[in-house]
């Protein structure tokens, strides 16, 4: 697994990324009520906002983490928010996206780097 | 550490692992399992909340002059308000403004009043300027505030005070809550059925564990609390009413009593009664209504309104909203011209720059079980 800073996870599978937020990110947003997710076979740049995520509390935005095209969405977050409090490393992925500059993919943080970043 | 106030039950919010925030310049648990699971928890059992950061204050008169002075600074009827019994009100300004609510409670020999955390200072200072001498206003800074939200707020409060079982909505008393003598109202601010118990601040925490020792009850934060009133279409000073907007404006007419209108007993005689008085007989130009996004995106305060899905200048915004857990969607209230404030009139709110539906919709969201 890959972090970055945003607090996402990218999970390799077949030559593209898994993406979706960590543990620590969930717990921080409490109850997830609202997911808008990007279309699939868009092409974005890193740091774009591509996902509007709301808690009860606030909305917040996620960010592509690598230049790349979004080859599939998990529509069943979007049908029950709820899933990314109780699943963020498993079924309540966001997007898969194809790096197109794989190169950025070492500007990510391994998993001790993350936990030290989150302390 | 720094100028925040940390409330009488601080240690027992950090023991039971609440996720404190400033609001109002003190320290408060905003959640302890999550505001869904304690939303649900005061609509079904029961859920206690520490609001001890709101103001307590006495009225340091007999009742009868107490109510009279009052009534300068509130257009309710305060002198009607019978020993036992506590109402809504607010303190209104010239302008018609609200500047803040409050609960007006006579206990018989005294009058005792909450109003908001934020208010404390504002209202002091206009109590002190608007009440006569005699009549002193004294904010009491070493009393805690439970309130004990839910349909098994009774089931779980009358085993540590049998007095609470008899009371009805909006009933006030003094009595004994697990051996600590209380000031106790049959109140909220909710929709639930439930108390409002005031305490001593160096024995409420006694209290508190004591209810959350009863199979019923768990302990809600600041999160829940804004979920269960905005379902409950109950306002937040500063965001759904202010100084700027009037109490007919805001739907707020029920709580003017008829001995205060126009043709009552003592109508008028309050800051701003022209102005209200007059919105009484022919309506505000805006009105605040309830407002229900199509979608399942939430519209927080400060989303314009507009008629049309493009061009055109906002009409109005929302001034609270979000996830309704009981609902189960979006809900939000704002203010709209009076003439679309219909139930059914189709708007549309700017959320991310985009235009989406939204339809005024009757308040409150959740239907209210008072105990009445």
């Amino acid at each position: 697994m890959k972090y970055t800073e945003d607090h996402e996870w990218l999970r390799e599978e077949d030559g593209v990324y898994v993406v979706g937020i960590t543990e620590h990110a969930a717990e921080q947003l409490g109850d997830v009520v609202f997911v808008e997710l990007p279309e699939e076979g868009a092409t974005v740049t890193r740091d774009d906002e591509i996902v509007v995520i709301e808690s009860v509390k606030a909305a917040s935005d996620i960010l592509a983490p690598v230049d790349g095209e979004i080859v599939e969405v998990n529509e069943a977050i979007v049908e029950n928010p709820a899933m990314v409090n109780e699943d963020p490393l498993g079924d309540a992925w966001f997007f898969k996206i194809r790096p197109s500059d794989s190169a950025q993919l070492d500007d990510l943080m391994d998993e001790a780097a993350y936990k030290e970043l989150i302390g | 550490m720094s100028g925040l106030d940390r409330l009488p039950l601080d240690a027992l919010h950090r023991d039971l692992g609440a996720r404190m925030a400033e609001f109002a310049g003190t320290e408060m648990p905003m959640q302890y399992a999550g505001v869904i699971a304690e939303h649900e928890q005061a609509r079904s059992r029961a859920a206690l909340f520490d609001v001890s950061h709101m103001g307590q204050v006495v009225l340091h008169a007999p009742a009868e002059v107490a109510a009279a002075a009052l009534e300068r600074l509130v257009p309710q009827d305060v002198a009607g308000l019978k020993p036992g019994r506590q109402r809504y009100g607010f303190f209104t300004n010239p302008d018609g403004g609200i500047e803040d609510d409050l609960m007006i409670a006579n206990y018989g020999d005294t009058l005792r009043l909450v109003v908001n955390a934020a208010r404390k200072a504002a209202d002091l200072a206009l109590l002190r300027a608007g009440l006569p001498e005699g009549v002193a206003a004294e904010l009491l800074a070493d009393r805690a505030l439970l309130a004990l939200q839910g349909p098994e707020a009774e089931a779980a409060l009358a085993p540590l005070a049998p007095g609470a079982a008899a009371m009805r909505f909006m009933d006030v008393a003094e009595f004994e809550v697990a051996g600590v003598p209380a000031w106790v109202s049959r109140s909220g601010y909710t929709g639930e059925d439930g108390y409002e118990i005031s305490l001593p601040a160096d024995r409420a925490e006694d209290v508190a564990r004591a209810l959350l020792d009863r199979p019923e009850v768990a302990p809600a934060g600041l999160g829940a609390r804004d979920t269960l009133r905005l379902e409950a279409g109950l306002c937040l000073y500063g965001q759904d009413i202010d100084s700027g907007t009037t109490p007919v404006e805001a739907g707020l007419g029920w709580a003017i009593q008829k001995a205060r209108r126009a043709g009552g007993a003592r109508a008028g005689g309050f800051p701003g009664a022209a102005r209200i008085l007059n919105e009484m007989d022919e309506g505000a130009a805006r009105a605040r209504v309830g407002l229900r996004p199509e979608g399942r995106a939430p519209m927080r305060a400060g989303v314009p309104l507009y008629a049309q899905q493009e061009g055109g200048a906002p009409l109005g915004a929302v001034t609270s909203g979000g996830f309704g857990p009981t609902v189960g969607a979006p809900v939000a209230m704002g203010y709209v011209p009076a003439g679309l404030a219909r139930q059914g009139q189709r708007l549309f709110g700017e959320v991310r720059g985009r235009r989406l539906p939204v339809t005024v919709s009757d308040l409150p969201f959740v239907s209210a079980s008072y105990k009445t």
